[in-house]
């Protein structure tokens, strides 16, 4: 397993935002966790990527302990925020040198290697310019070359696709798949749109109120619940016995708005 | 430092890119890399955009052409035997850098804000690198702030020491107290985590920093209560720094070693706390 957690949990105050959750990932699969605004996912992330401590339970990512070996834990995986996380006044090649530094990539390889991620995500063109010029969608793909120059095992997407048109959608997720099936990167991520899963994961957990409801493939949820023509938001319905619409709060939807301005 | 096993999944995983030694040196040696390349990222943003740095300029003109102008005329302050422009230019610099380094925590939660600071915790950089690499970032920034006051310097015949000696100093102590205060603006925004709440905090503390300090009177003239604040100010340390390295015949109250020691060991300290406090800054 790449990813194992065991009873992960985490409070705010009197809140239970992450209950108990138990997961497991393999090498290779694209694995979504599902749930509406407000579920847990993107505490659940923060665990998992070592910038919030967890309030009991544990995990282990790509072998290593994500409170007591935080470090090799960062070292193994790349990380994709739901909000932005490249810089407006860099260029987008500035941007990737910077990281390839951080990351103790060897100087003599920095070069290259910035170039051919540049070149595998389709930007080379604009390399030279600033990211404020940039469209939503080189942004994120961007975002992603940054999160992957290390070529990290598992690679964290928050929400990747939130914000984007349907084709700017389609070229990240071409991409992202690309980066599976070339470096066999594990993917782990997170959406609300269930039609997006459903296409895109080997297997998906729903999560509703902090716990996980159920984990299968999508193929296996869809028959599980006895109709043929079923959706992945049908699933949900059934399992969460609720609707998509719950959940999220104030804050949450004003940062999703943000965002999404942003990207736009 | 441990490696993950490359063979615990075969053919599944791809290579990971970066091996990390373990020995101290290439430790250090990875410490100053990743530092300096927080401080470059600064710098080229500054390149592309230096317009900030243009207006920066115009307040502490203001203090020197009109306050320290009409002031000198009066003759009221004591500075031993300067003339008051030059008593007072040292105390400009060394307020127009913490002017602006106490609102750095603007930007930390700025980049908090948009998720910027998600991406840096996220990866394997040491915490005390982030914070040191953007203190020396807030340093370079105020590289500029001395060319300015130089500049107006010679404008209002301020007597300038031009040795290579001086001028190392006047730039290290400038990058010190713009570090210094840069990270207790970073400690503060890591607390206080929302800008209305830093903006508050922010304008408080400035006009007490710059008013509990040597910076355009002596000391000699406070009253007892005053004095001791101003003791336990970092500022009178800078501006007593730079009076006696930038000014052909300033002095020092203190002494230079006791105002080097106190700004770089409560820097380090400040460094130190920052590297603990800053990843709260995301909760």
């Amino acid at each position: 397993m790449i990813l194992e957690t065991q009873a992960l949990t985490r409070r705010f105050g009197s809140l239970t935002a992450v209950d108990a959750v138990t997961l497991s990932v393999t090498p290779g699969e694209v694995f979504g966790l599902l749930g509406p605004n407000g579920a847990g996912k993107t505490t659940t992330i923060k665990m998992l990527i070592t910038l919030l401590p967890p309030t009991s339970g544990a995990a282990k990512v790509a072998g290593f302990d994500i409170v007591h070996d935080a470090d090799n834990v960062r070292r193994a995986i790349g990380y994709v925020s739901q909000m932005i996380s490249v810089d407006a006044s860099l260029t987008g090649f500035e941007n990737l040198l910077i990281f390839a530094k951080l990351y103790d990539i060897p100087r003599k390889e920095r070069e290259t290697r910035v170039s051919e991620a540049l070149s595998f995500f389709g930007l080379s063109e604009v390399a030279g310019k600033l990211v404020r010029e940039f469209s939503g969608g080189m942004i994120r793909r961007l975002e992603v070359a940054q999160s992957t120059l290390h070529r990290p095992r598992l690679l964290f997407l928050d929400e990747p696709t939130g914000g984007l048109d349907p084709i700017a959608r389609k070229a990240v997720w071409e991409h992202i798949e690309h980066l599976r099936s070339d470096f066999g990167t594990t993917i782990f991520l997170t959406t609300h749109y269930m039609e997006e899963a459903d296409t895109l994961c080997n297997r998906v957990a729903i999560m509703h109120r902090g716990k996980i409801v159920i984990e299968d493939s999508p193929r296996r949820l869809k028959e599980s619940i006895g109709r043929r023509e079923a959706t992945l938001g049908d699933v949900f319905v059934y399992y969460a016995g609720d609707t998509l619409d719950s959940g999220g709060s104030y804050i949450e939807t004003s940062r999703g708005r943000r965002a999404s301005r942003r990207l736009a | 430092m441990r490696l993950p096993e490359e063979d615990a999944h075969p053919g599944v995983l791809p290579e990971l890119a970066v091996s990390v030694s373990s020995n101290p040196f290439s430790l250090i040696a990875s410490f100053v890399r990743k530092t300096l390349a927080i401080t470059e990222l600064e710098a080229r943003k500054l390149s592309h955009d230096f317009s900030e740095l243009i207006t920066r300029a115009i307040q502490p003109a203001l203090w020197l052409l009109l306050f320290g102008t009409v002031l000198s005329r009066a003759r009221v302050i004591p500075t031993g035997g300067l003339p008051y422009l030059d008593f007072l230019a040292p105390g400009i610099l060394a307020q127009s850098v913490l002017f602006v380094s106490i609102f750095y925590g603007v930007a930390i939660i700025w980049e908090r804000d948009l998720g910027i600071t998600s991406k840096f915790l996220v990866s394997p950089v040491p915490r005390s690198a982030l914070v040191l690499g953007k203190a020396l970032s807030a340093g370079l920034r105020s590289i500029p702030q001395i060319v300015i006051i130089y500049g107006l310097s010679l404008l209002l015949g301020v007597d300038l020491k031009w040795s290579p000696v001086g001028l190392a100093g006047v730039l290290i102590t400038t990058i010190l107290g713009a570090a210094w205060f840069s990270t207790f603006s970073l400690i503060i925004a890591s607390l206080v985590k929302t800008r209305e709440r830093f903006m508050g905090i922010g304008q408080v503390l400035t006009m007490p920093l710059f008013f509990a300090s040597n910076a355009i009177y002596p000391i000699s003239m406070m009253p007892d209560w005053l004095r001791i604040a101003s003791r336990i100010n970092p500022l009178s340390y800078e501006v007593d720094a730079l009076r006696t390295l930038m000014i052909e015949n300033g002095s020092s109250g203190f002494g230079l070693t006791t105002d080097f020691a106190v700004l770089s060991i409560s820097a380090l300290v400040l460094v130190v706390v920052g590297a603990r406090l800053y990843p709260r800054v995301v909760l």
